[in-house]
């Protein structure tokens, strides 16, 4: 059986990704699918501590995830049509009428 | 229970969830009426709606005070401290509705939904304040922060609401991330969602590694969600773009609820090593948002960075020992929520069309061509300072004292220090009101009922707090004992 540690480090690694992915990426779609990389991270090891534990809620608290994941996609990318709509670019670095 | 009628207990329940129960009917009814209606009257209609919905959420709590318990297998409880943030959340709600009446039509914004989201936003609060179980703080959290990014991008035409909209949701989803990995990871510590049987393990040897590293990546989440420093980058930015009368729904609700969930998080479930985060993070938040708001010219960022300081006061209050520091932060969560919901009705009504009139320039000379509206949103500043006599005051007094009681000699200095400092970019505001002429003339048209029914319930709130905190502070600290027992 492959130790749970394993599947700790993985989630991990692909939660570092996100957060590279989140911090490096210009694109507001890529950044969009960096954060679904990080979540995905969570979910992994969600379900690697529900095995480890020997507990469904690990595993429920996973399709609430995607549940909820799938309505901030919803509501995201009609936030990034209207952000298109008005200024033709989703390069972050052009959407800068406000300063950071 | 005293004097509450016999009720099933499947009944009771429903109960335990009925705001929430009364705000979602609300909400749709609001998005069922909307297509069918004519675009040009809806908006009126459909406003009046909202804030029955509110009133009735704010009559249902009264009546759910009644049935303390927990329901649901364990997911909600309802106990003297959710009904206090029901309270809070319902009556922001109410106000942030008659606010937009006006805000709305100037803007010609014709979307009955706005209304609609409003509640089912107030619905993710109500649910934060009473969820004791980290799955149903989860989509709660989630709830309210979905309807708040659409919020936020209302005035769609406006490429800054967009912009601010887009980032609001980035960085939101980004923090939610983070909560939910520090969710995980006190799941593996402890092998449970809910925060009783969390705190029963944590308390009853040495907490593992894993608890502390996951309860400080749930702080990191929240910490995003009440805009404190490292983490409030994104505030400025969102509370320029949004709607003003938004800005006021979202500075004060949602972060009352948040705070909620951290109460319950860090002192329900005894969550280790928790003190010297809070110090940090309450002394960042102080200092970066009160330097940061001492060179904005426009108000909206001014109050934004204000609104980072005071997040930085209320962690303060998480620092102190709980007996004293949970009723000290509940205290100055109401009496923000009555001054910053106050101050934004005053901005949203300024801001007219376009929201072209938001900079200190255009606030030049009020004092004179409109001095109700002046005086009042004086009340409202004197009381961000902290001056005696508004909730403000009373607000920092119990906070620092709490921090005082628990030997946090350092923070309080730098809390007073940082208070010091606030008080010059808020006297600016009415220096600049009262004492210097216009160069140009801005319109100033007449107080709709509204919207001055909306500034007079947060006025009369922040006066009460100023001078009568006996009763508020009474209950929050009956509302401190439930929660630790």
């Amino acid at each position: 059986m492959v130790p749970l540690s394993y599947y700790l480090v993985l989630s991990g690694i692909l939660f570092a990704c996100g957060v590279t992915g989140f911090l490096i990426k210009r694109n507001i779609i890529t950044i969009f699918m960096s954060i679904e990389l990080m979540l995905n991270g969570v979910n992994l090891s969600f379900v690697a501590f529900a095995a480890q534990w020997g507990k469904l809620s690990g595993q429920i608290f996973v399709f609430f995830v995607m549940v909820v994941a799938a309505a901030e996609a919803a509501v995201g990318l009609a936030i990034i049509i209207a952000v298109y709509r008005t200024r033709e670019t989703l390069n972050v670095d052009q959407v800068n009428l406000l300063k950071l | 229970m005293n004097g509450a009628a016999q009720v099933t207990p499947q009944a009771v329940e429903y109960i335990r969830i009925l705001p929430e129960i009364v705000l979602t009917i609300f909400g749709i009814i609001i998005m069922m009426l909307d297509p069918l209606m004519d675009e040009r009257r809806s908006q009126r209609t459909l406003g009046a709606v909202g804030l029955v919905g509110a009133l009735a959420a704010i009559v249902a709590t009264l009546y759910q005070s009644q049935y303390p318990g927990v329901g649901f297998w364990g997911m909600v409880n309802v106990d003297s401290f959710s009904v206090f943030f029901h309270f809070l959340v319902t009556a922001v709600t109410a106000v942030v509705i008659l606010t937009s009446y006006e805000y709305m039509e100037v803007q010609q914004i014709r979307a009955g939904e706005y209304y609609g989201l409003i509640l089912f936003g107030a619905v993710g609060m109500c649910l934060m304040s009473s969820a004791v179980e980290l799955v149903l703080i989860f989509i709660a959290l989630e709830i309210s922060s979905i309807s708040t990014y659409i919020l936020a991008g209302f005035r769609r035409r406006a490429a800054i609401s967009s912009e601010s909209s887009v980032k609001y949701f980035l960085l939101g989803s980004f923090a939610t991330a983070f909560f939910l990995y520090g969710v995980a990871l006190m799941f593996g510590a402890t092998g449970s969602t809910s925060i009783a049987v969390i705190g029963q393990v944590l308390a009853s040897g040495q907490p593992p590694v894993l608890a502390y590293v996951g309860i400080a990546l749930m702080f990191v989440g929240l910490g995003f969600k009440v805009a404190a420093a490292p983490f409030h980058v994104w505030t400025p930015d969102v509370y320029e773009g949004a709607p003003a009368p938004i800005v006021g729904f979202m500075s004060t609700a949602p972060k009352a609820a948040v705070f909620a969930v951290l109460l319950r998080i860090l002192f329900e479930a005894h969550a280790p090593g928790r003190l010297w985060l809070i110090w940090v993070v309450a002394a960042l938040s102080m200092t970066l948002g009160n330097i940061g708001a001492l060179v904005q010219d426009n108000v909206k960022r001014l109050l934004a960075y204000s609104s980072i300081a005071h997040a930085g006061y209320l962690l303060v209050a998480f620092a102190a020992l709980p007996a004293n520091g949970i009723p000290a932060a509940m205290f100055y969560t109401a009496s923000y929520a009555a001054m910053n919901v106050g101050a934004f009705a005053v901005v949203s009504h300024l801001a007219s069309a376009g929201e072209r009139y938001v900079t200190m320039e255009d606030y030049a000379g009020l004092g004179r061509r409109s001095p109700l509206l002046a005086a009042t949103l004086t009340i409202f500043l004197l009381s961000l300072i902290g001056i005696p006599a508004t909730g403000g005051f009373f607000a920092k007094f119990y906070v620092f004292s709490a921090a005082l009681q628990a030997n946090l000699v350092g923070l309080v200095i730098i809390g007073v220090l940082n208070s010091a400092v606030g008080a010059y970019y808020y006297l600016r505001v009415i220096v600049v009101m009262y004492m210097r002429e216009a160069r140009q003339e801005v319109p100033v048209s007449p107080v709709p009922l509204g919207l001055g029914v909306a500034l007079a319930i947060s006025a009369v709130a922040t006066i009460y707090l100023g001078v009568l905190p006996g009763r508020v502070l009474e209950y929050a600290t009956r509302s401190a004992g439930d929660l630790l027992r």
